[in-house]
């Protein structure tokens, strides 16, 4: 208000410049709040952890002066007790990632679907923002903005989780070394932790695509929608073909992401240090670049609809 | 230059025929209303001009094809679909704030002025606000906003009558000015009957009535006549006659206003009634071809 009064120096004034992609992004933000829910979760896999920690010490003296083992029963015993020691770390982290995939499907179902139901999308058509920056503005969210929301909370629910950890530990006189020589460094974790997100975000790029477009096109039930098709055509082969294709390829597709925070990129056992990662599995995969192209031709597509499109 | 410039502008929706070529001519500096019953086309015109439909025919905004360039013309035109469209979880200072984001010809200021002389809180939602209270935070964005042409599609629907009169109000004052185009679509004729300056009657997809307000008022008279002189007032061949109180009132279409006087009190007709008597027309027109 205090520069209200002032006239424009020129007769006509300069048209403002503007920032279609930015404010977009922040309407998404506003309408919806997709860092909540993550950090909802991870402040509970905090507290979970917190009221956990009185054993920890016992857990980490078993493991610490466990003899080498002479029966079966004691290699199983004994990983079970490395086990109880790592698994709130990694839980953790999982958890925080699942409830960000989650938050992002129903984002994409929503996403070019709610604005038709409210008729809000004949409001936003008033404004000279593209068809194009509205879609990707829309897609960035679960592509972009969701992927750093996990590593900010998952970085911050680890850094606390390991810092709590020696506390305890050191007052209680166990040596933290033999859990902290078991996690990755702080500086890999978080490193580790990035670089599978992008690697993530590209190989779910096509599901976004995907629920996107069945989100512009769909008039209703935009769920059924989305998961029917694939589906049905995976039980419609192995009725009619007794065979397994499509669902090997969706559950490949699913879950084959989670491969890039896994030791050489193989899906074995997870990242320890930096070295280990390798990107070589997924840039071979003609699977990882035809999800790509998937992606961007359902973009396409997304904006070519949204210009059709009216409200429900 | 004309804002709107559309020749033989048609649309279909499958088998149904939304539009059956209009030609319309809107000149720059004009307050056209676009008035029908539903279903007429208006609102069908009125997507097609903002560039929200494909259609066929020639079409022409501010110098544009509007589905073209939709995106530039978005800079140069605004439009209020109908009261409900802000979403509702959009908060009034975030609504400015996108606003100012993304047009580049928002004055903020002149936004901000506006809704101080509401009682919106700028911490509401659109969900808190009353329906005029959404409309008058929409009139707001809008008039904040330096568009040559500005569209308006039942835009006081569902709004009491103090609201609906004060939308008007401040469009008129706070916004109109010669340089730009109005065109608003409404079911409510009388009251924007005084602030139009023409006026397009459309009816079943085409064009029944294109005039200025001065040609309407000079070819359109309405005459109050007592019973004595009915019959004569009747050879005038009124276009319309209805009854009110025992007196008789007639609408003609180009009958000399000194013949008129003599029988009783002219005056010029509202709308309303002229639209009535034209669709009117229009329906028997239609049933006697069918025939």
């Amino acid at each position: 208000m205090t520069d209200a009064a002032t006239p424009p120096a020129a007769a006509t004034p300069a048209p403002a410049r503007t920032r279609p992609f930015y404010w977009s992004v922040r309407r998404e933000l506003w309408e919806h709040r997709v860092y909540l829910a993550p950090a909802i979760v991870g402040a509970i896999a905090l507290v979970g952890f917190l009221l956990g920690l009185h054993g920890l010490p016992d857990t980490v003296q078993a493991v610490a002066h466990a003899p080498n083992p002479a029966t079966h029963a004691d290699v199983a015993r004994q990983r079970g007790q490395l086990f109880v020691m790592l698994a709130p770390f990694g839980f953790g982290a999982g958890a925080v990632l699942l409830t960000a995939l989650i938050v992002g499907i129903f984002y994409s179902l929503g996403s070019l679907h709610n604005e038709r139901r409210d008729r809000s999308v004949l409001f936003w058509k008033s404004l000279p923002v593209s068809d194009r920056t509205t879609v990707l503005s829309k897609a960035f969210i679960p592509l972009a903005v969701l992927p750093v929301v996990v590593l900010a909370v998952v970085v911050t629910v680890l850094a606390i989780m390991v810092g709590l950890a020696s506390v305890v530990l050191t007052s209680s006189g166990v040596a933290p070394e033999t859990l902290l020589s078991r996690l990755p460094t702080f500086g890999a974790m978080t490193l580790g932790v990035a670089y599978a997100l992008v690697i993530l975000s590209l190989w779910y790029a096509p599901i976004v695509g995907w629920l996107m477009l069945v989100s512009v096109w769909a008039r209703r039930m935009t769920f059924l929608w989305a998961v029917a098709p694939p589906f049905g055509l995976c039980l419609l082969e192995m009725l009619a073909l007794r065979t397994v294709h499509v669902w090997n390829f969706l559950h490949e597709r699913l879950i084959g992401g989670f491969a890039a925070y896994t030791v050489g990129g193989l899906g074995k056992a997870p990242l320890h240090d930096l070295s280990q990662i390798d990107v070589t599995p997924f840039l071979t995969d003609p699977g990882f670049w035809g999800g790509l192209v998937f992606a961007a031709v359902a973009f396409e597509a997304c904006v070519r609809l949204r210009r059709r499109r009216e409200p429900i | 230059m004309a804002s709107i410039e559309a020749r033989g502008l048609a649309k279909s929706y499958g088998r149904t025929v939304a539009l059956a070529g209009v030609d319309l001519t809107v000149q720059e500096g004009r307050i056209l209303g676009l008035i029908g019953p539903n279903g007429a086309g208006k609102s069908t015109t009125l997507q097609a001009v903002l560039g929200l439909i494909p259609y066929q025919g020639q079409l022409k905004v501010l110098g544009r094809d509007p589905w073209a360039h939709r995106d530039a013309l978005m800079t140069e035109v605004c439009f209020i679909a109908d009261v409900a469209v802000l979403p509702r979880w959009l908060k009034v200072a975030d609504a400015v704030d996108y606003v100012a984001g993304v047009h580049p010809r928002f004055d903020r200021a002149k936004a901000e002025a506006f809704l101080a002389k509401t009682t919106i809180k700028r911490t509401s939602r659109v969900g808190q606000l009353s329906k005029g209270m959404v409309a008058q935070l929409h009139l707001a964005l809008v008039m904040a906003i330096d568009a040559k042409l500005l569209v308006l599609d039942e835009p006081t629907l569902g709004l009491d009558i103090l609201y609906r009169k004060s939308f008007y109000d401040s469009l008129l004052n706070d916004y109109f000015d010669h340089s730009r185009t109005i065109v608003v679509s409404t079911h409510q004729v009388e009251e924007i009957q005084h602030i139009l300056t023409d006026v397009v009657f459309i009816d079943k997809g085409r064009i029944v009535l294109d005039c200025s307000m001065e040609a309407f008022e000079g070819r359109y008279a309405e005459v109050m006549v007592g019973s004595d002189n009915i019959e004569a007032a009747r050879a005038l061949k009124p276009i319309l006659e209805r009854q009110i109180f025992g007196r008789h009132i007639l609408l003609f279409d180009g009958a000399d206003r000194g013949r008129l006087a003599a029988l009783g009190e002219v005056r010029t007709p509202g709308l309303a009634d002229l639209f009535v008597a034209m669709m009117g027309e229009a329906a028997d027109a239609r049933t006697g071809a069918a025939a």
